[in-house]
């Protein structure tokens, strides 16, 4: 099989942050993330501005937070689902970092860890900020309708998480760790045909599907080896789908170690029919309520794979079905599992 | 009085399930219904059906879409009979044009009112 | 890929086929009865409104079958466009669905929502472009449409 590396170094996972909007704030992880800022303008003129500065926010909050300034950091890789990837580069216009502007869609918080700790693996970085935001109300306006147009969601329709993570790698050994990168598992491009972009979920799934198979294989690992398996935004729809492909391929995932940051991140209450989507969904899910587990112990071995539908508005008017992407990484907890 | 509201409320009312049954067990969007619906307006009423409707239901047949297409076709007609075929290029938004100038007015003036709102 | 005519082999034909019915099973689907009744009484009741307004300009206000229909969809227009304004319209459509959408309302919605989403992009390439973008489709068919049968009317009238 292809795609599976292994850190050598194992790099050291040293900080996260997560920057969260009023909804999810309101969710039931909202008492973990740095930050709830409660106006969705966040002080800013449009919903652009605000979305660049929750990006400057979570960087600048995790970077100080590791005991840093922005000139030691090495490299910044990350990026959003805007048109030209525009909130990560205007907040890198303002953190000055040497940086890489990545699309993986609603992936880069995969992507982007997994080419950091490669850098910083390969020693050709001492430490890297990498880093994935979206926004609500700016996703809505570019790939569906204004927010004050009245159209009926469906019921597999997901709600783009308003919020930025940033996680801090390094391979420097006087920063903290709270974990360490040892295999990252770079996705392939999987369609089978789903060009309803009202269900994300089922585009998706094939890709973390055959991701995950490939991990497996290469590694010799199952997914008992595993305490906890994550992937980004599969939803409710995509979840119980990637539960049966892998049933089918004969590789089942155990239900109670297996969850999506698209299911944590909003109760269903919240009226977000199949779940939260968006960049910043895995970001600000793995940067708070998943580091806390690591830090704590309550997980030792985690997989956190965030999967991306790679599609635009040109392409879906145009009737191309969606390609599906998942990238994943393997982090391993430097407290012992206390759990099992 | 009671007795037209309550025609305009069936037939409405029907009209618009029609649209909301095509949302529900199709994957049609709702920007080609509203297309669909005042094509099938305009042919309708082309072919003399659509006006024995507005007849008897009022506003329960010209306030959805279809009654735009019903508008656009009896303006056409109406403007052929008084100044020809060029009547055909000048009918149908003649009609029409209280609902189209309505909605860009209030819908510019709106827009320099109000700012846009999180859900 | 790129070569037009080709078709899926077999065994990929099959493996998109098994997984379009594993997505429909695992889908959630919309609830019918629920949502029509909704599409219905919201629906009917704008028309039913219309009708009201329409009468009340006869009676009240001394005008004319076309002037009263005039009033009817200006008011309804302009309510929308109030509604939609103060961020109320986008629920109204989430629970009626086609019933909100389908009267002139949906129309002055499709039209305000969009002039005030783009307003940041300036006065001009913003609000004055955009606002057409959803409800621009509906005039284009439209309007073409009873030109073609003006035509038709005007060589063969009827």
């Amino acid at each position: 099989m292809q795609g599976t590396i292994t850190l050598k170094r194992r790099p050291r996972l040293c900080m996260g942050a997560a920057i969260a909007g009023k909804k999810e704030g309101e969710g039931p992880l909202g008492g973990g993330f740095d930050q709830v800022i409660e106006d969705d303008l966040f002080g800013e003129e449009s919903w652009e501005k605000a979305e660049c500065r929750f990006f400057y926010t979570a960087a600048d909050t995790c970077i100080r937070k590791a005991g840093l300034t922005h000139r030691q950091v090495d490299v910044m890789l990350g990026g959003d689902l805007l048109n030209q990837i525009t909130s990560a580069s205007m907040a890198a216009r303002e953190l000055k970092i040497p940086f890489l502007g990545l699309y993986g869609a609603c992936s880069t918080m995969a992507e982007s860890l997994c080419i950091g700790a490669m850098l910083v693996d390969a020693g050709h970085v001492r430490t890297a900020l990498c880093a994935a935001s979206s926004h609500f109300c700016s996703a809505e306006r570019q790939y569906r309708f204004p927010l004050e147009y009245g159209n009926q969601r469906t019921p597999t329709a997901q709600w783009t998480v308003t919020g930025c993570g940033a996680s801090l790698l390094s391979s420097d050994e006087r920063l903290p760790a709270i974990a360490r990168c040892t295999h990252v598992t770079i996705g392939r491009v999987t369609d089978l045909g789903i060009a309803d972009a009202n269900n994300m979920g089922a585009a998706m799934a094939p890709a973390a599907a055959d991701t995950l198979a490939r991990h497996f294989a290469d590694t010799g690992r199952s997914a008992g080896d595993y305490d906890l398996i994550v992937t980004g935004d599969l939803g409710q729809v995509g979840h119980d789908i990637l539960l049966e492909l892998m049933r089918q391929r004969g590789t089942p995932l155990a239900k109670d170690k297996y969850v999506d940051c698209g299911l944590l991140v909003f109760s269903p209450d919240q009226d977000v029919h199949a779940g939260g989507s968006g960049c910043g969904c895995s970001a600000i899910v793995l940067n708070s309520h998943i580091m806390e587990r690591l830090r704590k112990g309550e997980i030792h071995r985690v997989l956190f794979m965030a999967t991306g539908a790679l599609l635009s508005t040109t392409t879906s008017q145009q009737g191309e079905t969606i390609p599906g992407i998942a990238h994943a990484i393997v982090l391993e907890g430097e407290q012992p599992c206390s759990g099992a | 009085m009671l007795w037209s509201l309550t025609k305009a409320f069936l037939v409405g009312g029907a009209i618009c399930t029609i649209g909301q049954v095509l949302v529900l067990k199709t994957k049609v969007t709702p920007a080609r219904i509203l297309v669909g619906y005042i094509v099938t307006g305009v042919i309708l009423s082309a072919l003399g059906l659509y006006g024995p409707l507005a007849e008897f239901a009022g506003a329960g047949a010209t306030v959805p879409l279809t009654g735009f297409g019903h508008a656009l076709t009896n303006g056409v007609k109406k403007a052929v009979q008084e100044i020809g075929f060029m009547g055909a290029f000048t009918g149908g938004l003649t009609s029409t044009a209280a609902g189209i100038a309505a909605a860009v007015f209030f819908g510019a003036i709106t827009a320099l009112v109000f700012k846009p709102r999180p859900k | 890929m790129f070569d037009k005519n080709a078709k899926p082999s077999p065994r990929r034909q099959d493996q998109l086929d098994r997984y379009k019915r594993l997505v429909e099973r695992m889908s959630p689907n919309s609830q019918m009865g629920k949502g029509l009744l909704r599409a219905y009484w919201l629906g009917g009741a704008i028309c039913a409104f219309g009708q009201f307004l329409q009468e009340a300009g006869k009676m009240w206000l001394g005008m004319n079958n076309t002037a009263a229909g005039t009033f009817c969809s200006t008011v309804l227009v302009f309510l929308t466009a109030l509604l939609t304004g103060i961020g109320v319209w986008d629920r109204i459509g989430q629970y009626a669905g086609a019933g909100a959408f389908v009267p002139i309302t949906g129309f002055a919605n499709a039209v305000v929502s969009p002039a005030i989403e783009f307003r940041r992009e300036g006065l001009v390439l913003g609000l004055g472009a955009k606002l057409f973008t959803i409800a621009g489709p509906v005039l284009v068919w439209g309007v073409s449409a009873s030109v073609i049968v003006g035509i038709i009317y005007a060589i063969w009238p009827w």
